[in-house]
């Protein structure tokens, strides 16, 4: 098996011979330093030098490509502009005006298919503009600086439940905070801000700056978490409707979806999201494989790769089932993957999971691709010998839990089905946004979402206290 | 909330940002345009009797990949029917009464200005800009700056308008001229109520090295244009601070001139500007740039705790004064953060060739961090100008704290040096290497 760290200066017949001593690109992290190494931001913040000249570069673009490609609008040449006339709280305004999470957001978008994508630099293969970096040095001034840029709306009387703290629930909150609802957020587990903090690949964001934001937003919105408080049975439910006047479900999605193959419950075998959820919170407990078999082609399974990589692992190998062409995975994301080591092994199918108590390898079945399936080839299996598996195939939904809510329809694949101008649900006390809605897709989504549900909870709110003569 | 109402002699608007006289204005669409982005007020395209352009009329000053940082144009004034623009002139009022709409103009005769004034008021204009600047086309028939660089003339028509005028009159400066406050004086003297400045100054853009014509070129030949935008800037400051200091022109400041961003506006404002025009920085970026002003002048208020425009405009004022007034004891020198320093050694070079030689490179080996050799920095700035890097070098006060002695006070002590060799010149002591030792070194 060729070697997953790129040598190529290396003569292909010396591979095997220094492959038994060979370090892995990244050493095992021991200490909190040393994760500084392994998780090294490919987004660093900018220096004041630098943003004076990014935002020099901006050309105020007419109906900027950068905003309508940005899933929550921001006014991107007008934040730029006020970076360069050195208004940096004006610009970290004008990004929080449309995105609450406007420094996570500037670290962690997919920039590259979002704002920086549409950069009309690209056309001409001039670097387009660091839309992200610079939405982050304005956003994580004001951040720092505890500077105020909103209060509360004054108190109107109503009372509206958020469950889940993730992105979606927490711009959900903020939005009606400003509005002047009085806002409670439920939350299973001790820390807020969901996938961001448990999911977001720990080189793109830290953990201090995820929770130091949304500490910021909690200081100027005065919304209320309660944490270790989960949402799951009937007279919970029954609860919040009598006591809110409307309810947000930022519920997210679940753990790891199983596949249903031999093996998957040996040690070892571990979904992408449990996994990186070790490597957010403690990542020097997290015991990686010397070789680890990556199971998925989105970028989930592009991160788990990463972080395989980046804690140690010698090799990383990622399967897919389909083509190459065919992987959710944005194309940078793979190429991020490639570049700490790990390789793509396409068109293969898991079938078992290996060993005896803990895994020592994975059976794949070659397929091809027909009508956009993944059919395959009878005979052709061949085993990819690993001491880790990791299976990033998806998180399933919470199904469960929405039964238990009353005329709450969801669409063909289980997701919660809104009214998309307004994000209200079948049951019209319900509004919902975030992964729960889309399946599970990025926290500008999430944000976007929640924003535009706050708006939505109040103009139902306010309707019907209208139509009840208040 | 600070409040950015701003009052320019008695013409009031929702905030002190208005469009000049110029294309972006040419219309009522463009206005209601403009007044819906924000803007406060606008200056319609000059009226009279309408005129017919040349095709190819503007030039542009593109410096380091920075385009129009001087923008020249030879258009005249609106080349639109006047009952056309009258008609949009009502119908902007009638859609935005609480913004100013003020007409610019431009006619001959007294009757014709008495005329044309009653007619802009009876279209609901809120105030009148006699525009006395234009400084091509117009001039050569007798009027725009060649009446603006004729004081006694631009007093006669001032008052001629404010014979019939019953909204305030503002009068609108050339800068193709010595001394600003001559017409400035002219226009308080024949009873305007407002001056504005600076029109566009007489400039060549630069000439196509091909064809041997000046820009912008029409069919071969090119004339002078009017300079605007950015570059500007600065001229258009002095001038406006002439004129707020001179005690004979005590009528409001309407400032014009590079004005870009929020920053301009303030500065403006500081000089003793009661509002501000743009024209330039729209007609590059649209109107959508005064949202990055209001939004930055706000913030700058609230930062300073300026409630009222008042509380700022000509707050500067007293801190221009003239040179001989300036504290001959004060003295900065030069410090480098070498933390910052990322080695260009433009500072060095800047000072080496350009000043006083008050800057060592390190030696070899010793990484490219250059260092100010401090009894020869005799604090002039350039270094710290031209350093690439955001507050690298710092100009740092290191005088001996003795008080302040200003040129006024060497000459009434004596100590101010009075012959050719005389010992108690400022330079006398500086070490300065030999001529020779500037032979043979790379430069
Ligand atoms: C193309 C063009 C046409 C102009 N036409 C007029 C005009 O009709 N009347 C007038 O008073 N000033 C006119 N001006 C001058 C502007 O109103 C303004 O005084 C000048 O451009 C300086 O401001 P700026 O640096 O913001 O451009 C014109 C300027 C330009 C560039
Ligand atoms: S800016 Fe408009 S009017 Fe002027 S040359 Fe270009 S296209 Fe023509
Ligand atoms: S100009 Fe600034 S960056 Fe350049 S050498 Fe001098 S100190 Fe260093």
């Amino acid at each position: 098996m060729k070697r997953a760290v790129n040598h190529s200066f290396i003569p292909s017949f010396l591979h095997s011979f220094i492959h038994s001593f060979f370090m892995a690109e990244y050493q095992t992290p021991t200490t909190e330093k040393d994760l500084e190494t392994s998780f090294e931001q490919i987004k660093p913040y900018m220096n004041a030098t630098m943003a004076y000249y990014e935002s020099a570069r901006c050309l105020f673009c007419y109906d900027a490509p950068c905003v309508q490609a940005c899933p929550t609008g921001i006014d991107i040449p007008l934040f730029i502009r006020q970076i360069h006339t050195g208004n940096v709280a004006g610009a970290a305004r004008t990004i929080y005006d449309s995105n609450y999470f406007g420094n996570i957001c500037g670290k962690v978008c997919p920039t590259e298919v979002l704002c920086e994508g549409a950069c009309v630099y690209n056309h001409q293969d001039v670097r387009p503009i660091e839309i992200g970096r610079l939405q982050s040095y304005a956003t994580a001034q004001v951040v720092e600086q505890g500077r105020k840029l909103y209060e509360p709306g004054p108190a109107n009387g109503h009372k509206v439940a958020v469950v889940g703290a993730g992105p979606a629930g927490i711009a959900c909150a903020c939005e009606l905070r400003r509005m002047g609802y009085e806002v409670d957020i439920f939350e299973a587990k001790s820390q807020p801000s969901g996938l961001a903090l448990y999911g977001c690949a720990p080189y793109k964001v830290t953990n201090e700056d995820v929770l130091e934001e949304v500490e910021y937003l909690r200081a100027q919105f005065q919304f209320r978490i309660h944490y270790g408080h989960p949402i799951e049975s009937r007279e919970q439910i029954t609860e919040l409707e009598k006591n809110y006047a409307a309810i947000f479900l930022g519920i997210g999605l679940g753990p790891t979806r199983r596949l249903g193959i031999e093996g998957e419950g040996l040690a070892n075998c571990v979904g992408a999201t449990e996994f990186i959820e070790q490597v957010k919170l403690d990542p020097l407990s997290v015991a990686v494989g010397r070789r680890v078999v990556v199971v998925g082609g989105g970028n989930t399974a592009m991160d788990a790769a990463s972080e395989a990589a980046r804690l140690g692992a010698e090799e990383v190998t990622l399967v897919y089932r389909r083509s190459r062409e065919e992987m959710g995975a944005y194309e940078f994301e793979y190429e991020l993957a490639k570049s700490v080591g790990a390789r793509g092994v396409f068109n293969a199918s898991p079938v078992a999971i290996l060993g005896e108590k803990e895994v020592s390898g994975v059976r794949f079945i070659r397929t091809r691709t027909e009508g956009g399936k993944a059919v395959p080839i009878p005979g052709s299996e061949f085993e990819v010998a690993c001491d880790q598996a990791i299976l990033a195939t998806g998180q399933s939904k919470r199904s469960a839990f929405l039964e238990l809510i009353d005329g709450l329809d969801r669409d063909g694949q289980g997701r919660i089905a809104v009214n998309p101008e307004t994000f209200q649900a079948s049951n019209p006390k319900y509004f919902a946004g975030g992964d729960a809605l889309n399946g599970g897709a990025e926290v500008v989504n999430a944000a976007a979402d929640g924003k535009r549900a706050g708006r939505g909870m109040d103009q139902y709110i306010s309707n019907s206290a209208r139509g009840e003569g208040i | 909330m600070p409040n950015l109402t701003a009052n320019l002699a008695g013409i009031r608007s929702p905030n002190p940002f208005w469009l000049a006289s110029a294309p972006p204005t040419n219309s009522g669409y463009q206005v209601m345009k403009a007044f819906d982005a924000g803007w406060g007020g606008a200056v319609w395209k000059t009226l009279g009797v309408p005129i017919i352009n040349t095709s190819s009329r503007y030039g542009a000053i593109n410096y380091r990949g920075n385009r129009m940082v001087g923008f020249n144009n030879i258009e005249l004034i609106t080349d639109r029917p006047l009952a056309d623009n009258l008609r949009e002139i009502e119908e902007v009022k009638k859609y935005f009464p609480d913004h100013a709409v003020v007409a610019s103009l431009m006619v001959e005769s007294r009757k014709e200005w008495h005329q044309i004034v009653k007619d802009v008021e009876n279209a609901g204009a809120d105030g009148v800009e006699l525009n006395f600047g234009c400084p091509h086309g117009m001039c050569e028939r007798g009027m725009g700056s060649a009446v603006g660089q004729e004081p006694s003339v631009l007093r006669l028509i001032t008052e001629w308008v404010k014979e019939v005028a019953t909204v305030p009159v503002i009068v609108k400066l050339t800068p193709n001229i010595t001394d600003i406050t001559e017409p400035a004086l002219a226009a308080a003297q024949g009873g305007a109520d407002a001056i504005s400045l600076i029109n566009t100054i007489q400039s060549l853009m630069g000439v196509d090295l091909d064809r041997f014509v000046p820009y912008p070129e029409v069919d071969g030949k090119s004339t002078n244009g009017g300079y605007c935008g950015p570059a500007v800037k600065p001229i258009a400051l002095n001038m406006v601070k002439n004129c707020a200091q001179h005690s004979g022109v005590h009528i409001p400041i309407s400032g014009i001139g590079g004005i870009e961003n929020w920053r301009d506006a303030a500065e403006h404002m500081l000089l003793g500007a009661s509002n501000v025009q743009v024209c330039t920085a729209v007609m590059h970026y649209g109107f959508g740039i005064v949202r990055e002003m209001l939004a930055g002048l706000e913030g700058f208020m609230k930062d300073k705790g300026f409630g009222r425009l008042d509380d700022f405009i000509g707050k500067a004022l007293p801190n221009v004064t003239t040179w001989e007034n300036l504290n001959l004891n004060y003295k900065v020198v030069a410090e480098i953060d070498a933390a910052k320093c990322i080695g260009c050694q433009l500072c060095y070079t800047a000072c080496e060739d350009g000043a006083h030689q008050a800057i060592a490179l390190p030696g070899n080996g010793q990484g490219r961090v250059p260092a100010i050799i401090e009894e020869n920095c005799v604090g002039c700035n350039l270094c710290s100008l031209a350093c690439p890097v955001e507050e690298c070098i710092t100009m740092v006060r290191k005088d001996n704290g003795a008080p302040a002695e200003t040129w006024k006070d060497y000459m009434a002590s004596g100590k101010a040096p009075t012959e050719f060799n005389d010992e108690r010149a400022g330079g006398h002591g500086h070490w300065i290497p030999e001529p020779k030792a500037g032979l043979g070194r790379k430069g």
